[in-house]
């Protein structure tokens, strides 16, 4: 028998990888790995177009503005993003919803992070991505209804290729990576987007993830929305690291810094580099610059962590606002386009009042019906009696709780 | 070779089909029939590599696995056979290999992963609890999580710090996976198919110590007992018959127990063995069914007994068996210390003697 092992000293892996460079982009392997010395923005806070001398772009570090319909199909996403996202926040003040980790102020990250893909890529959405995981098809109200307390999942993941949400933090990098090796060995190129926070790259799981994908070089896009807070503690405390961007080059992947508020910069940056991927140049770490305008959840008080100045400094470079300005000037969106996409945020976020307005009934049978995919005769067991007891309250007239029929049941 | 649909519906070509299909042909032909002499690591080995041949989709990977063939060289031969596409090494991270994994059984494959020692699979914990064990049931069956993992665990082989716990409470304790342990070459075979058939995760607990026992097997009939479909999940097995006393053991601890009923014979007490196999699902029927027939029961693990699956199986047998019970039952367990070191584990590992002494407290004289 043969032995095939690649067993290349790192070396030669790194030299070839600085020759495609040199080839590619006509420069280093560590210029193309370390990020451009300033973060690409294309458009200022007050909607006006940087001069491309002005978008932080470098040699090797070269992004086309991308095309009017792009843009438009984009900002309609960010417009109904935002309705959701302060929708789902109303919700939870009705007590509709148990809890909503809202993303106002990172809408511009959700969208780019799920546009950019095709329809057979892969995104791995954490909690607080409900925006990317909706713009990238799953119906809005399958997206919510976890955060209603129903079952801890409420889409299929294989319908639109979008992992369950992930409490967890970065765990869900590696199963984006896992999906990326098998779409690999098969010969599919398929291109994953594993997203996760700026506080979540100091878990363990994000250096393996970052590591593995590089190792076996894997389409996969690690998008770190850097919106300044972990919860309470900023990003001062989880890295003095020169930027998130920076821990790319240790990897031996390239590392780019975005304006996380700037759609158009966002799709620029992302649509290259799930390009690249799917080409074949590994993975790839995209830090976007952005801002939790709210607090981490409806839970939480974030005035006992940061003063109003700071979040006032945010709102001015609101991703919205910004977007809107910019497309008018540009003659793209007139008042007839802003009446027709507000139109659609609308519907959506009635059919969000509308679907979690309703109280779908739980089954507590389900309980025991998904926890294996062959059943094992306890939780047969543990079934009926459930059954039993739901059945006693039924009889006894009672809907709620079993429990509160007696005694009875604690035998 | 054929092109399989696997458990998530996802299509999964053949990553190396000229090389699998001419691998199965020679080693269809080479190990056919008849008994042979065979280790419990053979068995296991075997047990992957026509897993292999079978389904393009399972793959084999963790650290030293390729090359090297595993440090007790389990995956011997399977890099070699089948390509480094399908058994590779990985970077040194338990977790990774496991959220990996994730990610391909997600990806329409079967990975059948190692950790190379009990205690270094810890890092990997919250994949395992958090992911492993949960994805089928967020999901609502839409993903499965076909893979196995698993874990050479136990002592008994005089290692070294961090190389010898008992694992299987953390696991067995954890809702959504399942628990295999083999005690006999036979069982590390059709344990292993079975568990790499699954679409349940299973965590595969290999008694390292018992990776160099031998038995006469015939892997030829093994294999066509694979194919016609019989299962030992949740099925324990009587590894001795017996009328006075029930022991029950899994894992490492069968062949003392075994040892200890042979010892019995001799002073006139027929002992029954229980080998209960899969920890979970865990077969309540033959367990209770044994120990109604006896009336005395006594519980062999090396794992620590506080809150274990030692403590587990106590519970159970009295809550379905208190009636036939003519003593209370007993465990023989590793004391509540951590695993100690060469030279002490004799002292914590259950033994003949103490089996015995067990057996000998079930209140024969009432």
């Amino acid at each position: 028998m043969t032995i095939h092992a690649d067993h290349s000293a790192p070396e030669t892996v790194v030299e070839d990888q600085a020759a495609d460079v040199r080839t590619k982009f006509g420069i280093s392997v560590e210029d193309y790995m370390l990020p451009a010395r300033h973060q690409i923005q294309m458009v200022n806070p007050d909607g006006t177009l940087r001069s491309h001398d002005e978008q932080g772009t470098e040699p090797g570090h070269e992004y086309p503005t991308p095309g009017d319909a792009e843009l438009m199909a984009a900002y309609e996403q960010l417009v109904v993003g935002r309705r959701v996202n302060d929708q789902n926040s109303a919700l939870v003040r009705q007590g509709r919803m148990a809890v909503y980790p809202s993303s106002h102020g990172q809408e511009a990250c959700q969208v780019a992070a799920a546009m950019c893909l095709s329809e057979g890529d892969w995104l791995f959405p954490t909690y607080r991505d409900a925006v990317a995981v909706m713009t990238r098809g799953v119906d809005p109200v399958e997206v919510m209804t976890i955060f209603r307390g129903d079952w801890h999942g409420g889409y299929d993941p294989t319908e639109h290729n979008v992992g369950i949400q992930c409490t967890p933090l970065t765990t869900q990098l590696l199963h984006a990576v896992g999906v990326a090796h098998a779409a690999k060995l098969r010969g599919e190129d398929t291109v994953v987007m594993a997203m996760c926070g700026d506080g979540a790259t100091s878990e363990g799981d994000f250096h393996e993830a970052l590591n593995f994908a590089a190792v076996f070089h894997l389409p996969v896009i690690f998008f770190v929305q850097n919106n300044k807070y972990a919860i309470s503690v900023p990003l001062s405390h989880q890295s003095v690291a020169p930027s998130l961007a920076h821990k790319a080059v240790g990897y031996g992947m390239a590392g780019e810094r975005v304006d996380g508020n700037d759609l158009v910069a966002l799709l620029a940056v992302m649509d290259r580099a799930v390009k690249l991927a799917r080409e074949g140049s590994g993975p790839l770490l995209i830090e976007a610059h952005t801002y939790r305008m709210q607090a981490h959840t409806n839970a939480d008080d974030a005035t006992r962590y940061r003063p109003d100045s700071e979040v006032a400094e945010w709102q001015a470079k609101d991703p919205l606002a910004r977007m809107k300005s910019y497309l008018t000037d540009k003659g793209l969106l007139d008042d007839e386009a802003g009446a027709r996409i507000a139109e659609h945020a609308e519907a959506v976020a009635t059919q969000l009042r509308e679907g979690l307005g309703e109280d779908v009934p739980v089954q507590p049978l389900d309980l025991f019906k998904y926890v294996f995919a062959k059943p094992t005769s306890q939780l047969k067991e543990q079934s009926e009696l459930l059954a039993s007891e739901l059945a006693r309250a039924e009889s006894a007239g009672n809907t709620g709780n079993a429990h509160n029929s007696g005694s009875e049941s604690a035998k | 070779m054929t092109v399989t649909t696997a458990a998530n519906g996802t299509t999964t070509a053949n990553v190396s089909a000229a090389t699998a299909s001419a691998a199965a042909s020679a080693a269809a032909t080479a190990e056919a029939t008849g008994p042979q002499s065979l280790t419990m690591a053979k068995a296991l080995n075997t047990a992957m590599a026509d897993a292999m041949r079978t389904d393009p989709a399972v793959l084999v990977f963790g650290e030293d696995v390729g090359m090297l063939g595993g440090v007790f060289r389990i995956t011997d031969g399977l890099m070699a056979e089948f390509g480094e596409q399908r058994c590779f090494d990985t970077p040194l991270a338990e977790s990774g290999i496991v959220g990996m994994a994730v990610g391909m059984a997600i990806n329409g494959m079967r990975p059948v992963i190692e950790m190379q020692f009990d205690a270094f699979a810890y890092p990997a914990f919250e994949q395992i609890v958090s992911h492993v064990a949960k994805m089928h049931n967020r999901t609502k069956g839409k993903l499965k999580m076909p893979m196995v993992i698993r874990v050479p665990y136990a002592g008994g082989i005089g290692g070294v710090e961090h190389h010898c716990d008992s694992s299987e409470s953390y696991y067995a304790h954890t809702a959504g996976l399942k628990v295999y342990t083999p005690a006999t070459v036979a069982d590390g075979y059709r344990m292993l198919r079975e568990a790499i058939d699954s679409d349940d995760p299973v965590m595969f607990m290999e008694p390292k110590k018992l990776y160099w026992s031998k038995d006469q097997v015939d892997l030829g009939a093994l294999r066509a007992e694979h194919d016609a479909g019989t299962s030992t999940e949740g099925r324990a097995a009587v590894a001795r018959p017996g009328t006075d006393a029930t022991l029950i053991a899994y894992g490492p601890s069968v062949p003392t127990a075994l040892a200890a009923a042979a010892a019995a014979a001799e002073e006139g007490r027929s002992l029954e063995v229980i080998d209960v196999r899969t920890l979970v699902p865990f077969d309540d029927e033959t367990v209770c069914a044994s120990v109604r027939k006896t009336g005395r029961a006594v519980v062999i693990a090396e794992a620590h007994g506080f809150a274990s699956v030692s403590s587990e199986i106590v519970a159970r047998v009295q809550e379905r068996a208190f009636h036939y019970l003519a003593a209370p039952i007993l465990r023989v367990t590793g004391f509540d210390v951590p695993f100690p070191s060469p030279k002490l584990e004799h002292y914590y590992l259950p033994s003949v003697d103490r089996i015995l002494d067990a057996v000998d407290d079930l209140q024969w004289e009432d």
